[in-house]
């Protein structure tokens, strides 16, 4: 991520009306904050991934969601206009301030554990992608090339869930665990958005966060079911599921700041 | 308005905007220099104001690397027309593998890349079905080719086998 030279595009001409400003903000924030957050937790697996192939995949598709942050946080900072750029959004705030979903708090863990807090975040954040309309149209272009993107990050999981349930008895008992572990945070990224209804009636948002998530279970009943495997329970949503992170992302957030940290200001 | 006329006699023409989609077609996509950022459908709409010339650039991935280098080369060789450019990253036309021309297939073939099977509506991860689309080999043309793996070095390409030649290549990811 580089350079406040690099306006935001087209930022006068797609200003959002200033009652969408809030809503519209939280909205882009939370799905930056996925995006980043889950980026940077995957790329850990650089250089330490169990196959030479997998360790392209897992590093290509967090270099991907890496940049789908930025284009986010371009967008959220063309709405705020507060002077802050995308870099600033990204890394100037305390643990505390981020809003990524309580599901992306889980550390990396072993394999089976990344594949399945990926597979569950990936196919939320489709049911997600597929809820947003063309309200706003800076938003709206983005997510059409997102979508075309993602397709692929879905098709990878799906097949690494798949092998993982049918690779013996090991592979299948960490997958397990790893998926009756993540449950109980799993639709966090579903949590109920505090401007939802102004979104909603912008056209900005063509179904609730609750229809998303009902498409998103009908999704993953297709595939774990079939396979044995256990779906996460419906938990009662609360503001709680994109608030109070955890340790592992205190030492994430270290991680990922320990750069811009290094000499307040620097450019590169 | 009478006031700026002296220093507009003063400027060079005003470029065609395929006067400059021909200079833009003199900068290379800085990851395989072989083909042009034009050949490649980079180049959304050339708009040549009285005062400006914008050039919409269409990424073809949104997290490319490539992108601010490619924006500043295309900056400087528009610059050189002799008017004020500005380049303007848009996804209003969200990028395709279907947008290379048959130009930049052959330039990407001769450099080692297989050329992306067609998207096209409707039909999803055509790499992924070989006998609806068969990706040929770059060096000896063989269909017997299997996919290594979708995520390559970049994020627009991905890794194949030919089993005849027996050399792994490489192949722009279909999108």
């Amino acid at each position: 991520m580089t350079s406040a030279a690099v306006p935001p595009p087209q930022r006068a001409a797609n200003a959002p009306d200033p009652w969408l400003r809030d809503p519209l903000a939280e909205l882009l924030l939370t799905m930056a904050d996925d995006e980043f957050v889950s980026g940077f937790t995957d790329s850990e697996w650089t250089g330490i991934a169990p196959l030479l192939e997998e360790d392209v995949a897992i590093s290509s598709i967090s270099q991907d969601e890496l940049g789908h942050a930025r284009a986010l946080y371009q967008l959220l900072a063309g709405v705020l206009d507060d002077g802050r750029d995308e870099d600033a959004i990204a890394f100037d705030r305390e643990p505390e301030d981020y809003r990524h979903a309580r599901l992306l708090d889980h550390p990396r863990g072993d394999w089976a554990s990344t594949i399945a807090r990926r597979f569950l975040y990936e196919l939320a954040d489709e049911a997600r992608l597929a809820s947003i309309g063309d309200g706003w149209p800076p938003l709206a272009d983005l997510v059409g090339k997102l979508r075309r993107e993602e397709r692929y990050h879905r098709m990878h999981l799906v097949a690494w869930v798949n092998r993982l349930a049918n690779g013996g008895e090991e592979a299948r008992r960490r997958l397990t665990a790893a998926l009756e572990e993540l449950g109980p945070d799993a639709a966090t990224v579903f949590t109920p958005l505090a401007g939802e209804g102004t979104l909603l009636e912008a056209g900005i948002l063509t179904r609730s966060m609750a229809d998303a998530e009902s498409a998103w279970r009908a999704d993953l009943t297709g595939i774990l079911v079939p396979l044995g495997l256990p779906l996460p329970h419906a938990m009662p949503q609360s503001p709680a599921g994109r608030q109070g992170h955890s340790d592992a992302f205190r030492w994430l957030w270290g991680e990922f700041t320990a750069v811009r940290h290094s000499e307040d200001g620097a450019t590169w | 308005m009478v006031m700026t006329m002296p220093a507009r006699a003063m400027r060079p023409d005003r470029p065609t905007p395929q006067a400059v989609l021909a200079a833009l077609d003199g900068v290379p996509d800085p990851e395989i220099p072989a083909v042009s950022i034009v050949e490649l459908g980079m180049i959304g709409s050339i708009d040549v104001g009285a005062d400006e010339i914008v050039v919409e650039l269409l990424p073809t991935f949104v997290g490319c690397p490539a992108l601010e280098v490619i924006r500043d080369a295309v900056t400087a060789r528009v610059a050189e027309l002799g008017r004020p450019v500005r380049v303007e990253v848009s996804f209003a036309t969200p990028w395709s593998s279907d947008r290379i021309s048959n130009a930049g297939r052959e330039k990407l073939r001769a450099s080692g890349f297989a050329p992306p099977a067609a998207v096209r509506p409707g039909r999803e991860l055509p790499m992924l079905d070989a006998a609806v689309a068969p990706v040929a080999c770059p060096y000896c043309g063989s269909l017997r080719t299997t996919l290594e793996n979708v995520f390559g070095p970049t994020q627009c390409r991905s890794i194949r086998h030919c089993a005849d030649c027996r050399q792994p290549f490489e192949s722009f990811k279909p999108v």
